[in-house]
């Protein structure tokens, strides 16, 4: 059975990316599309011309270039890729190095999985690039990065150029280990309370800061071309943290209820850092203002509420009320399947608080892009970005708008009919699989029966009931929302 | 962009005001309603056009074009919206789960693994804070299923207990049941190799032959429940009680094994969903499939043996790495193309607001939206056996009714007035208070 899946996602890895087989590869236009720009409005019959990956001219009177290979999106709705800014897709085991209190020193861009198959699912789902995280074990967490779903390229292709890294912080029930028993026998992990999560952190940023200081008077003796000198011990767990002092990295904190929120971002002003994004922060409409004075983003849920304490006063209404006071916020997923109808949970925020269409679009596109820094060239459709886009049936802001296409650097990785008609050929290839398994199977038994007379008879007064046969495999959730 | 959001707040908030629905109350005074001039969906024919819903005393007394609005009615102007029956969620947890990880808020998943005895209507909290939330948007009936929580999280033992149907309004569970035992809900076995252990947080992996005997060794305890359940039936029949011994476990299966009672069987995969066919099929009962992930692989025996399905949510990931992206989107409109009877349904709490979302998903990958529509309102109460009582705007019908101002599928839609057993119901809410609260909270001193 595991095999049979791992050729089914080669398969897929050889189709990806589909090439457009046009005479100038590398120029594409898709044509007569309600283009959603997300920054300059909407273009009824518009076109987008994009050459060597990045978009080359947006408008309604464009005409394609000779040779180009032409998209036609009559009757379609053209967005910005959609940017998850909380996933756990694309990692290669546990999301959680739990041990310490502070797993500075682990970096998911280490364990990325580039055959999850949860890529090729999310960009079904508009998906172009997604922050991936780790857990939400320790008050500081470990390393994060962001990544474009190109599905079909090795790990190494799937870090989005350029982007700052980051890391997760996690405040509340998650890091006091409030929700899962401590297994008999095993010491319980400090911090049990939130008056020990601020220590937590306001320690290793204290030993960050001494550090970071040893670090600075040896670079500066050492400029100053004095002789032997011997730099400073290397601490894994404290670099990244001095990074994080220097603006060289994103800090991304878990966190749900008012109090805590304001309690980083004192933390953070008192050490002289900025916290880039509140993750969750479904109590931060309570304290909207002080999260737009701090300067970070919110990254929400829609509507997901009362799943532990600290989730008992969400609100649907937390994106738009966040918004109104001046927050950049976004919608994010926390979840290989939210991540697919992230078009539709941005559409709850106009129900719930009344945010404008585009207002809502921007919780996924422009807002998250702001968020993990890379706003120059991913969030709209404007001249210059990267060409990652997703292409609707209708408009994307309805619960009955389906992706068409998913194009990531101007080239198409996820195309609606070309899957539908690639399925017989899976299906195929899985039968032919199944039957060589069986034939092989068949072939060993016979063997081993000619080797040694049967003893034994199978009882046949016990039917059992109906078999598929094969060991059956059970998911288990990695939570860490 | 910031006056215009205020605008449209300000628009919704006299809108509000205009309504003067009082806070939620069941000694209302009121006892007649005309909702006149909406489009009325009926479910039980063509769609009426400026129409008129006539409620007398928590029941719906008329539907048509051309209906008197009684003197003593107090009239909903509809004009410009729709009206349309309320929303049924199946198999929810309403009432029994406040707070998914707070133990002390949960009366889920009792200890033993049969429990037929158990009735969820027992422990359904009225006060919870989850049901005027689901309400307002729209759903206005539930089942709460103790145990049942489906797509591979199944808990509560193999036989759970009996899920009940009730009102999202009332005083009381006795104001609000609808019917205090609709199905015996049967967590079917599964076979797991791999499976995880929170007691040492790690994944533990069984040899298949360990699980496979376990897994028999459960549907044969069902089986033998079964046919202990039928022999009490007997001596209750034809003995006298001096005779036996009362057995609540056994009492509880009489209905089950007489067929007076369906069971809800929850079960994902192809093979549990043909053993759980077969076993009620041999046990001569009345089966209703939960979740059924992979009921598109078995929908030929399901429509053989008319066995409806209640649907996991839509929106959920296909089961295996190489089943078709869109597996999950598609089922609903496979299973109704094939003649099986469908629901809508949450399997939750907070989600159950996300019903019409699970609808409308299905309905962008083919279920027609008319199905799609009785799949939330009128099959749950058909599967049930509360058609009688719910599901259209039928006169005799308690009047659960939402007035909407479009498609009750769509994200955006605003249910706009809500009755539940013909009273007007208010839509405010927990998040709607915390929301009006903190709008207005001032700019904090700098």
């Amino acid at each position: 059975m595991k095999r049979m899946i791992f050729c089914a996602a080669l398969l897929f890895a050889v189709c990806a990316p589909i090439t457009t087989g046009a005479q100038n590869p590398g120029t594409i236009f898709i044509q007569n599309a309600t283009v959603l720009t997300v920054t300059h409005g909407n273009i009824e019959h518009g076109s987008i011309l994009i050459r060597d990956g990045k978009i080359a001219a947006v408008g309604a009177d464009l005409k394609a270039p000779e040779g180009a290979a032409i998209i036609d999106a009559t009757g379609q709705y053209v967005m910005p890729g959609i940017i998850d800014c909380h996933s756990h897709i694309a990692v290669d085991g546990s999301v959680n190095e739990a041990g310490p209190a502070v797993s500075s020193m682990a970096n998911i861009a280490d364990v990325l999985n580039p055959d999850d198959i949860n890529i090729y699912r999310d960009l079904a789902g508009g998906v172009t690039t997604a922050n991936i995280l780790h857990g939400s074990a320790n008050p500081i967490g470990g390393q994060t990065v962001v990544i474009k779903l190109r599905w079909g390229k090795p790990a190494s292709d799937l870090p989005f150029e350029g982007a700052l890294p980051g890391i997760k912080f996690a405040l509340g029930e998650n890091p006091k280990h409030s929700n899962f028993p401590t297994p008999p026998g095993v010491t319980p992990r400090y911090p049990g309370t939130r008056l020990g999560v601020e220590e937590v952190i306001r320690q290793a940023f204290i030993e960050a800061r001494e550090y970071k200081k040893q670090w600075d008077d040896y670079n500066q003796r050492k400029a100053t071309g004095e002789q032997n000198l011997i730099p400073p011990r290397r601490n894994v767990q404290l670099d990244p943290l001095v990074e994080v002092l220097e603006g060289k990295r994103y800090v991304h904190a878990h966190s749900y209820r008012a109090d805590e929120i304001l309690m980083l971002i004192r933390v953070a002003d008192e050490f002289g850092f900025k916290v880039r994004t509140f993750q969750h922060v479904l109590e931060g409409y309570k304290i909207a203002d002080e999260i737009a004075a701090s300067g970070a983003g919110g990254s929400t849920f829609s509507d997901w509420w009362a799943y532990k304490m600290e989730a008992f006063d969400a609100i649907p209404y937390n994106a738009a009320l966040m918004a109104d006071r001046g927050v950049i916020v976004s919608v994010n997923s926390d979840d290989a399947q939210e991540a697919r109808q992230l078009n539709q949970e941005a559409a709850k925020s106009m129900k719930y608080g009344g945010l404008s269409a585009n207002d809502a679009l921007k919780l996924i596109t422009l807002n998250p892009a702001i968020q993990l820094g890379i706003d120059a060239r991913a969030g709209s459709i404007d001249v210059g970005k990267d060409a990652d886009l997703a292409i609707y049936n209708r408009d994307p802001l309805s619960v009955y708008a389906v992706v068409q296409k998913t194009l990531i650097d101007g080239q198409v990785y996820f195309d609606r009919q070309r899957d539908i008609a690639g399925r017989a050929k899976l299906a195929e290839e899985k039968q032919a699989l199944l039957d060589k398994e069986k034939k092989a199977a068949e072939a060993k038994k016979a063997e081993e029966k000619s080797e040694k007379a049967p003893e034994t008879k199978p009882d046949k007064k016990k039917k059992p009931p109906h078999d598929d046969g094969g060991a059956v495999e059970s998911g288990v959730a990695g939570g860490s929302r | 962009m910031k006056i215009l959001h205020f605008s449209s707040r300000a628009v919704a908030l006299i809108l509000a005001a205009s309504l003067a629905i009082p806070a939620w109350t069941q000694t209302a005074t009121t006892t007649s309603y005309a909702i006149k001039g909406g489009k009325v969906f009926t479910l039980a024919g063509p769609a009426i056009e400026n129409g008129t819903v006539l409620i007398r005393d928590g029941k719906i007394a008329a539907v048509g074009a051309g209906v008197a609005i009684p003197a003593d009615a107090q009239v909903i102007d509809a004009t410009g919206l729709e009206v349309y029956p309320g929303m049924f969620d199946p198999i929810t947890q309403i009432g029994l789960n406040e707070v998914s990880a707070v133990s002390a808020t949960l009366d889920l998943s009792e200890l033993g693994d049969y429990n037929p005895e158990l009735v969820a209507a027992t422990a359904v909290n009225p006060a919870s804070a989850h049901i005027p939330v689901t309400r307002a948007n729209g759903i206005t009936e539930v089942i709460a299923a103790p145990g049942a929580t489906g797509f591979d999280l199944q808990s509560g033992g193999l036989i759970a207990g009996q899920a009940s149907a009730f009102n999202l309004a009332g005083w009381t569970m006795d104001e609000m049941r609808i019917n205090r035992s609709v199905a015996m809900v049967i967590n079917w076995p599964t076979i797991q190799t791999r499976s995880f252990d929170f007691a040492s947080f790690s994944i533990k992996e069984k040899p298949y032959a360990d699980v496979r005997k376990e897994y028999d060794k459960s549907v044969n305890a069902l089986g033998d429940w079964m046919d202990r359940a039928r022999h009490y039936a007997q001596a209750q029949e034809k003995g006298s009680p001096a005779l036996y011994e009362r057995d609540l476990k056994l009492e509880a299966l009489v209905p089950v094994v007489r067929g007076k009672l369906p069971v809800l069987v929850i079960a994902d995969e192809a093979r549990d969903i043909r053993n759980a066919v077969d076993f009620c099929t041999k046990q001569n009962l009345r089966m209703i499939l939960g979740s059924g992930a992979e009921a598109w692989k078995v929908k030929e025996l399901l429509k053989d043996k008319k066995i409806p399905v209640v649907l996991a949510p839509t929106n959920r990931l296909p089961e295996q790495e190489d089943t078709p992206y869109d597996k999950p989107y598609t089922e609903p409109s496979e299973l109704f193309a094939a003649g099986i009877p469908i629901a809508f349904s949450s399997f939750g709490t907070a989600f159950s607001r996300r019903l019409p979302q699970y609808a409308g998903t299905a309905v962008a990958y083919g279920l027609p939206h008319d199905e799609a529509l009785k799949a939330v309102m009128l099959n749950a109460a058909q599967i049930f056996g509360l058609a009688d009582q719910l599901g259209t705007l039928e006169p005799g019908k308690l009047a659960n009714i939402i007035v909407t101002n479009g498609d009750p599928l769509e994200l955006q839609t605003q249910v706009r007035y809500l009755f539940i057993k013909g009273q007007l119901t208010s839509t405010d809410n927990k998040h709607r208070e915390l929301y009006e609260q903190y709008r207005k909270r001032p700019q904090p001193a700098r």
